[in-house]
């Protein structure tokens, strides 16, 4: 079976405008996310990982190297990925529901017909009955579910979140994270999740793909056999924290070095 | 080391070389049209009609008119330091009533409640009025001289200096209002010591909104009638050149001021994080 | 917040008390011969003169005069200020080209080309009508640029990921965007504008509401000054408080107490 997702040999070179100098952002990343797999990316800060996720969405060229979505070579956004940003950057003067009518109105996809199936994911992330609300009235957490049902959506072919949780308190981030399983396995779509929470990454994740420092390198992927669905409880299984310990030294020898 | 090719250095520097050719665009236009260099140049291609392409200098002058006539006011005859004199005179008793009245009175209404709300409905009128518009009253009681537009200078600055004023009071961080209460500071220690601080950059943009409308009045003032003045210049002018040296004379002025204004801003605003530009 | 009934109306019923206040003092100031009526006028004589003119063509001539000045140069600032400020906050080059003339206009009161206006234009309603189109259009092309620029990068990162066209981006991100700004500017707009008729009517006019006064002023017809001056105060309260309904509707979505 062909994999969804396909990034091969993916270098990003920075050029600093004012010295000139050139930086290697990334370095010939290889990797692949099957159909319907829940892959988070993990790494030391700075190691890239934002970069590579916006160059998968094609919000930045690679220097070389391809993305490749369903055997078919991509560099520019397009509907068949989807992203979800740590700032959930809702338009302030549209409702909830215009909100997630917008990717769909850029396609051109009719008022009326984007509204009824916006309103389908409205419910899905569990906002039901704030369809006519505006950003300002909504807590972090629900904005975050705004911006995840504009992803979704779109019905893309892969989704791609990109620290999602990482401006929510710790406890609203344990709740989306069971909530996100949730709405993932009700829309099962194929994801790519960036994240700095190593136990996050675990628990949504059927692999965790470990990046080194920068410039940004596969280090290793790491397989999660746990089974699904899974609960937070989960996060005291000892399972868990093999999986925590095994990740973080990984992390630990790249980051101290 | 890295090389700069020309086109590197263009984008480096593109905003200064378009703006710089756009401007020498415009000025070679403005001095071809009083010339009639267009008339010339497009009377092959549209016969009589050309004509219309050159303008009388009375009329819209030219920059080497106005450079000419610049240096002569300036430097030749000297004709044009007693208007510089007088308007300046008049702006800094106007200016430096206003400020002295302005400043306090803004502050008391920001700081008292009860005082606010008898000063509103004046200050929401005469802001919404065109202050010049009290000019033929001015002229009534006091005649055309210097304190007529003393006067309407006044007025014009004063307005938006006391409303900065009382914004700025309102602004004060109420935490730090309570760090002085707690410390039992008396009124006019706390107003020195944690009003006047924070106001100070909301006064001085007062100020320079002040300042802008005082060239107004300048202008308008002296437009209405007197014997000295920029403004009168610009009037009694029937050569249009001396009339552009006035307006250049009122922008650099204006412009000098405004940059003073905000260098002080710059120096006392040190301790406020950067929010965008604030112009 | 200030407590139920007649208190929450505090601000307003001082507010009122003291303007009372003010107009009592000065009627008697007059009747008492405090200052000659002659200088000073009062309510009174002004709310006569008010009546008489009610009555009087000639009035309404002028009202009609500045009028027009004042509704079709601040329309035309609008039409022309709104698309420019839009086009030259977008186009970075055309900012660059055109911005320097702009600030000078901005530096320079416009009022200070009345003379060369006149001379242009002459003494009849299209040289007021110049005046006020400049001095309204400025600060209409330097607020709307002020939004365009102030247009936040996340937004517009959340266009580009939706592959949205450059006109999808503009009419969806930019201009909602922008709303708020170019209201701030039609405000300030309002008033650099009804200034413009006066500054035009005072210095060169045959009618209108500022040539009114200054006949009155010449004739030491200090009734119908004031009268005149309250009429500019009038509107200028008028057209802002219109603005401020206007701009209400397009707030909808701000949090309460936005400070702008």
């Amino acid at each position: 079976m062909t994999p969804k997702l396909v990034a091969k040999d993916v270098c990003l070179e920075y050029r600093q405008p004012r010295t000139g100098d050139r930086l290697l952002a990334l370095d010939r990343i290889n990797l692949s996310v099957d159909e319907g797999e829940f892959v988070s990316i993990v790494g030391p800060s700075g190691c890239g990982k934002t970069t590579f996720l916006s160059v998968v969405d094609g919000l930045l060229p690679a220097t070389s190297g391809e993305i490749i979505v369903d055997g078919m070579s991509v560099n520019k956004p397009g509907p068949d990925r989807a992203v979800v940003f740590q700032d959930a950057s809702l338009l302030p003067w549209r409702t909830v529901l215009t909100n997630v009518c917008y990717g769909l109105e850029c396609i051109g996809v009719r008022a009326s017909e984007a509204q009824d199936r916006a309103m389908k994911f409205v419910k899905m992330v569990g906002l039901e009955g704030f369809e006519n609300s505006y950003p300002y009235e909504l807590s972090g957490g629900m904005q975050q579910r705004v911006n995840l049902a504009r992803a979704l959506v779109m019905d893309p072919k892969v989704l791609l979140m990109d620290e999602p949780f990482a401006a929510l308190d710790a406890q609203t981030r344990e709740y989306m994270q069971e909530e996100l399983l949730r709405i993932w396995e009700q829309a099962n779509k194929t994801v790519l999740f960036i994240t700095h929470q190593i136990d996050e990454a675990i628990f949504l994740s059927d692999r965790v793909i470990v990046f080194s420092a920068r410039p940004g390198r596969v280090r290793e992927h790491v397989k999660v056999d746990i089974e699904r669905p899974r609960s937070l409880n989960l996060k005291r299984d000892p399972r868990f924290h093999t999986l925590e310990d095994r990740i973080w030294s990984l992390i630990h020898d790249d980051a101290f070095v | 080391m890295s090389s700069r090719s020309i086109t590197d250095i263009y984008q480096h520097n593109e905003r200064a070389v378009i703006g710089a050719g756009a401007f020498a665009a415009f000025l070679v236009l403005w001095e071809g049209f009083s010339r009639g260099w267009w008339a010339m140049l497009f009377e092959p291609l549209l016969g009589e009609s050309a004509r219309a392409l050159a303008i009388k200098p009375i009329f819209i002058s030219s920059p080497t008119g106005v450079a000419q006539q610049a240096w002569t006011m300036f430097a030749v005859t000297g004709e044009i330091w007693p208007h510089i004199a007088q308007s300046g005179a008049q702006l800094i008793v106007g200016l430096g009533a206003a400020i002295l009245i302005g400043v306090p009175l803004g502050l008391a209404a920001g700081r008292y409640r009860t005082f606010s709300y008898i000063l509103d409905p004046f200050l929401s009128a005469l802001n919404a009025t065109p202050q010049v518009a009290f000019l033929p009253l001015f002229v009534m009681w006091i005649g055309t001289g210097f304190w007529m537009r003393v006067l309407i200078i006044f007025l014009l600055a004063v307005i938006p200096i006391t409303m900065n004023a009382l914004a700025a009071v309102r602004t004060v961080d109420p935490r730090l209002l309570k760090v002085a209460s707690s410390f039992g500071a008396s009124e006019l220690h706390t107003f020195r010591t944690v009003i006047a601080p924070s106001a100070l950059p909301f006064i001085l943009s007062g100020m320079r909104l002040a300042v802008g409308r005082s060239m107004i009045g300048i202008i308008v003032a002296e437009l209405y009638g007197s014997a000295t003045g920029i403004g009168i210049m610009i009037n009694m002018a029937g050569d249009s050149d001396k009339v552009f040296v006035g307006v250049l004379v009122i922008v650099i002025a204006g412009l000098l001021m405004s940059e003073a204004l905000r260098a002080i801003e710059r120096r006392y605003d040190g301790w406020r994080p950067v929010i965008g530009d604030n112009t | 917040m200030h407590g139920d009934g007649l208190q929450r109306y505090t601000p307003q019923l001082v507010g009122a008390a003291a303007v009372f206040a003010f107009v009592a003092f000065w009627e008697a100031a007059a009747a008492y011969k405090l200052a000659d009526p002659i200088f000073i006028s009062s309510p009174s004589r002004i709310a006569s003169v008010a009546a008489e003119m009610w009555e009087d063509p000639d009035f309404w001539r002028d009202i009609k005069v500045s009028a027009t000045e004042f509704i079709w140069g601040y329309l035309a600032a609008i039409a022309v200020g709104i698309p420019l400020g839009l086009a030259v906050g977008w186009y970075k080059q055309l900012q660059y080209a055109l911005g320097p003339f702009i600030d000078v206009l901005n530096a320079v009161p416009r009022v200070t080309f009345m003379p060369i206006l006149v001379l242009w234009f002459g003494i009849g309603i299209w040289s007021k009508f110049a005046v006020v189109f400049l001095g309204a259009v400025i600060p209409i092309i330097l607020s709307t640029y002020s939004g365009v620029r102030t247009n936040e990068a996340r937004f517009l990162r959340v266009a580009k990921s939706f592959s949205a066209s450059q006109m999808k981006t503009f009419t969806s991100i930019i201009l909602p965007g922008t709303a708020p700004y170019i209201f701030t500017g039609l405000k300030y707009a309002s008033g650099r504008a009804l200034l413009g008729v006066v500054v035009g009517e005072l210095y060169a006019a045959t009618a209108g509401v500022g040539h009114m006064i200054a006949q009155a002023g010449n004739a030491f017809e200090t009734d119908r000054v004031f009268f005149g001056v309250l009429l500019f105060t009038f509107t200028g309260l008028v057209v802002t408080t219109i603005l401020a309904h206007m701009e209400k509707r397009f707030d909808r979505w701000r949090p309460e107490g936005a400070v702008r």
